[in-house]
């Protein structure tokens, strides 16, 4: 049995573990040149502030075991299915007549990379991701126009450089962070929560706070989705510790002030006032959106879902099983998902490809 | 020689009313002229102005100009049925008058083979001339009715893919129009079977009607009976049918070229005069966004203007009027010129009436004057703050031309009024435009310039301002010939999206191309200039949804994208907002690729 996963993050490492620690042979496919892309420039993580590094640390030594290759540099473009004798399938068909437990020809994947070479595995789990949404779409929030207007992968960034560079410009005397820009938004055409912005705009505030306690920190939202263990004590902390300030209203325009500060317009929906406030750093709390790779497996093999997800069985019982056999799908390929969701999700992915 | 026999009266009753009636309307008409229009048509009426008109009139009320540049078989159908049939009268009366030069009854053009058998006893020299050129045109006349018919059969070979719906009175009197031609012919033959008059063609389906036994005076005079029924009812009816447009067109014509425009508030004489002009020949169907994306068919120009000539109720013209983008793609394309998005705006209005007058201004007083003598006004609209790029790049422009700037609605903007124009809301649009008309004259600045192609037609047609008013392309195509920027040549290619108001709203469809092509490798699309295609995110609609609006979006696109460019380029903040909440391709406004490209 060869199983193959299809992209290095948190997700595909542990489930490469978890597979490796029961003797499989596994193979993790990864199109940039080091696994853990999008949590290597994280600082903390919510709800316990735990340094980032530590995670990262500690999901890489998973990755020396013997049972693991990884392939750096190799971006799986094609998926499908082919007979053992050769022949390849013709896939809509196969999908469409094959019943997934009466498997007559045997076959096994075959993975295509940009260079055009091929690998072949029994079985297949994708774990592809996200992508942070791309905050050029909202040119109003004027991103990549004016000085100062950031996002919160940028802000992050920061934040693990204790606000270095930020510092020697010019200590911020206000940062504005704005909530859902990107997901539960249907001019962007994402109507989608993005579960994880929300906490992280807390945990951003409070650790800006930390660095710099005469900062006044604001934070715009529509509304505040606490739904995790410790979430909801983190935000009250935030207001009754820290100072940090709520405004539930959304923010229309951006602009640039002569002095290379951020203007911006918005709506305090509980006070029903327009207002403007001029600030040094504006955050966009930019939402999550699947991966280009995630796009490109899900219609080569036609599990495409909403928004370029991958469309997964059944959300309770099969959520790792997609509608082709041997292919699975763990992580924020499927839907947004905090690091420890997506982590858990692929070890119950190893398991499912495990018991099968 | 007979020249009365009882069938020409329902003829001559068809004609009597049509004439009544019609008198009857364009009175009516004439008198709702509003003041600003009396006084247009009593200054030009008696100027050399009428001499364009009628050239006009016969080149679209009779050769069909405009319909035959976009499809020559429809022209043709047009055409023969028009010319065809007004040359058979004139002809016919011609032919009459050389026949009976002490005068006859009018009905003789019409019935000239029934009364006259002696073609060969030569009534007058050249009559067998004039009866082959009576068969050739009637010939003429049915070639186009048999495309009419084939038409209504298969429309796509007449580059229609979508035919009007007729109301039951217009179907009436399309039928009855049918019947004149073949009756007129079967009529010309019965006579001929027993006389052996007609010319070329009408002698010799005569003759073969005589051989097959069918000469018999009876059999002649019921047809002639038919033909003049078929006339009369065609005309009885045509006042109250689409068959009005025949002479309205004529007026319409004859009042444009004297300077008459259509009131925009509210219905006048001119407004029922297009109404009656319309033809409903159903050309704007094809080129509307909504019915190409949407697959929407009931809401187009067409539709609206039948809807409002036959009293429909309140609700369903509201519900049609409502439902347009405001984009000009019908206007573009009506043969008449009517311009039908001015009274679609009536309709709105009556419509908003109620809740016009409600609406707190005191806003308008927190904006500050300023004084800017010797300074361009720059006015960059509400939908340029939510795309700062676009304003931010004309600033980098004044700066590089050495031009002394205000930007007006920098920090607080006012609406230049258009938006709540488009949807009706006359007394609100006014109190803006009163305020921004005080702001601008008040500051001495020496011309305004605009990003919004929405605010620049306002300001260019609803303003009367006493200084130029540019949008920025215009602005920019300036500055170069001027010498006073100077632009390197990328090497990417670029396609041009032309925004509906710019460009079909205000006819600028050059500047923006030249100043493309001097910096870039400009690309052509299919649907360009006056053809383009809506962003669907146009102003002038507040009922489609979002879905809707982007699957107009995406045909638009997929135009643009289509000769593969690095970047599509627009002069318009709303369609670029349109575009890039699309996907990720990129999509930059005019004065962008030009601050991108500056020497400084």
């Amino acid at each position: 049995m060869k199983y193959a996963i299809i992209g290095a993050g948190p997700a595909g490492i542990e489930a490469a573990s978890v597979l490796a620690a029961h003797g499989k042979e596994v193979t993790l496919f990864e199109k940039a040149p080091s696994p853990l892309k999008n949590i290597a420039d994280k600082a903390f993580l919510f709800p316990n502030f735990a340094p980032a590094d530590e995670m990262v640390q500690t999901l890489d030594k998973k990755l020396q075991n013997e049972l693991i290759t990884v392939l750096y540099d190799t971006e799986i473009t094609d998926l499908s299915r082919v007979a053992l004798t050769g022949t390849v399938e013709s896939y809509g068909d196969y999908a469409a007549t094959m019943p997934q437990s009466s498997f007559a020809i045997p076959s096994e994947w075959k993975l295509t990379d940009a260079k055009g070479h091929t690998y072949f595995a029994n079985k297949v789990l994708v774990t592809t991701g996200y992508t942070p949404f791309d905050a050029h779409r909202k040119e109003e929030l004027g991103y990549g126009i004016y000085k100062g207007i950031h996002t919160s992968i940028e802000m992050e960034k920061m934040i693990r450089h204790k606000l270095f560079f930020l510092m020697i410009r010019r200590p911020p005397r206000r940062i504005v962070f704005l909530q859902c820009v990107g997901s539960r938004d249907e001019k962007s055409g994402n109507h989608y929560c993005s579960k994880v912005c929300c906490v992280t705009a807390v945990k951003q505030a409070i650790e800006v706070k930390k660095l710099l306690p005469n900062t006044d920190v604001f934070v715009f939202y529509m509304d505040l989705r606490m739904w995790g263990q410790g979430f909801e004590e983190m935000y009250r902390q935030s207001q009754e510790t820290y100072g940090v300030r709520f405004v539930r209203g959304r923010i229309s325009e951006a602009s640039g002030t002569f002095d290379g500060r951020v203007q911006i317009k918005a709506e305090d929906t509980l006070m029903g006032l327009p207002m403007k406030m001029t600030t040094d750093l504006l955050v966009l709390m930019v939402g999550m959106e699947a991966s280009e790779g995630t796009r490109q497996i899900g219609h080569s093999c036609n599990i495409c879902g909403d928004y370029g997800f991958i469309h997964t069985i059944d959300p309770h019982l099969q959520d790792n099983l997609t509608s082709h056999k041997d292919l699975y799908a763990a992580g924020t390929c499927k839907r947004p998902m905090s690091l420890t969701d997506s982590v858990n999700d692929a070890r119950a992915a190893a398991l499912a490809m495990l018991d099968s | 020689m007979n020249n009365f026999s009882i069938y020409v009266i329902p003829f001559c009753t068809g004609v009597l009313l049509l004439l009544g009636f019609s008198v009857l309307k364009y009175w009516r008409w004439i008198k709702r002229f509003d003041k600003l229009q009396q006084a247009i048509i009593r200054k030009n009426i008696w100027s050399w102005k009428f001499l364009p008109a009628i050239w006009e009139a016969f080149r679209e009320g009779l050769l069909h100009w405009r319909i035959a540049k976009k499809n020559w078989l429809l022209g043709y159908m047009h055409r023969s049925l028009a010319f065809g049939w007004f040359l058979l009268i004139v002809v016919g009366f011609v032919q009459a008058l050389l026949a009976f030069p002490d005068g006859h009854p009018f009905w003789m053009a019409i019935f000239y083979n029934y009364f006259v058998h002696e073609d060969n006893l030569l009534v007058f020299p050249d009559a067998p001339l004039f009866a082959d050129i009576m068969d050739a045109l009637l010939l003429y006349v049915l070639s186009g009715l048999a495309l009419a018919v084939f038409k209504k059969l298969w429309s796509r070979p007449l580059g229609m893919k979508r035919t009007t719906r007729h109301t039951p009175l217009d179907r009436v009197t399309k039928f009855a129009l049918w019947c004149i031609f073949p009756l007129r012919l079967l009529s010309e033959t019965a006579t001929s079977a027993i006389y052996h008059n007609g010319g070329f063609l009408i002698q010799w389906l005569g003759n073969g009607m005589a051989g097959i036994g069918i000469a018999d005076p009876y059999f002649e005079y019921i047809c002639w009976l038919l033909y003049s029924i078929a006339l009369g009812t065609f005309f009885a009816l045509m006042p109250f049918s689409r068959y009005m447009h025949i002479f309205t067109e004529i007026f319409l014509i004859y009042f444009r070229q004297l300077g008459v425009r259509d009131n925009a508030d509210q219905k006048s004489g001119y407004t029922m005069f297009e109404l009656n002009a319309c033809s409903r020949c159903g050309i704007c169907i094809d080129g509307c966004p909504i019915n190409k994306e949407l697959d929407i068919t009931n809401i187009q120009g067409v539709y609206l203007l039948q809807s409002i000539r036959n009293h429909d109720w309140r609700k369903r013209q509201v519900s049609i009027a409502e439902n347009c983008l405001m984009c000009d793609r019908c206007v573009a394309d009506c043969p008449v010129n009517i311009d039908l998005n001015v009274m679609r705006r009536h309709v709105r209005i009556q419509n908003k009436r109620p809740i016009d007058t409600s609406g707190n201004y005191s806003y308008l007083d927190t904006v500050q004057p300023f004084n800017a003598i010797g300074r361009v006004a720059y006015f960059g609209g509400c939908m340029s703050h939510l795309t700062p790029g676009t304003t931010e790049a004309m600033e980098r422009i004044f700066q590089a031309a050495g031009q002394k700037y205000w930007y007006m609605d920098r920090d607080r903007s006012i609406c230049c009024g258009r938006p709540l124009l488009q949807q009706g809301f006359t007394t609100q649009a006014n109190e803006l435009r009163r305020k921004n008309t005080e702001l601008i004259v008040n500051s001495g600045a020496t011309m305004l310039i605009t990003s919004c192609p929405i605010c620049y037609r306002s300001f260019k047609e609803e303003y009367h301002l006493p200084i130029p008013v540019f949008h920025h392309t215009e602005y920019i195509d300036y500055l170069l010939t001027a010498g006073r920027i100077k632009l390197r040549k990328s090497d990417r290619r670029v396609a041009y999206h032309d925004p509906c108001e710019l460009g079909r709203g205000c006819g600028i469809y050059d500047e923006p191309r030249r100043i493309l092509d001097a910096t870039s490798t400009l690309l052509k699309t299919k649907d360009e200039r006056e053809h383009s295609r809506c962003c669907g995110f146009n102003l002038g609609n507040t009922t489609l949804d979002t879905e809707e609006q982007r699957k107009i979006r995406n045909a638009a696109l997929e135009n643009l994208r289509q000769p593969n460019p690095d970047v599509i380029a627009t002069a318009c903040p709303a369609c670029k907002k349109a575009f890039t909440r699309a996907e990720e391709f990129p999509v930059e406004d005019v004065a962008e690729i030009v601050a991108e490209n500056l020497i400084s």
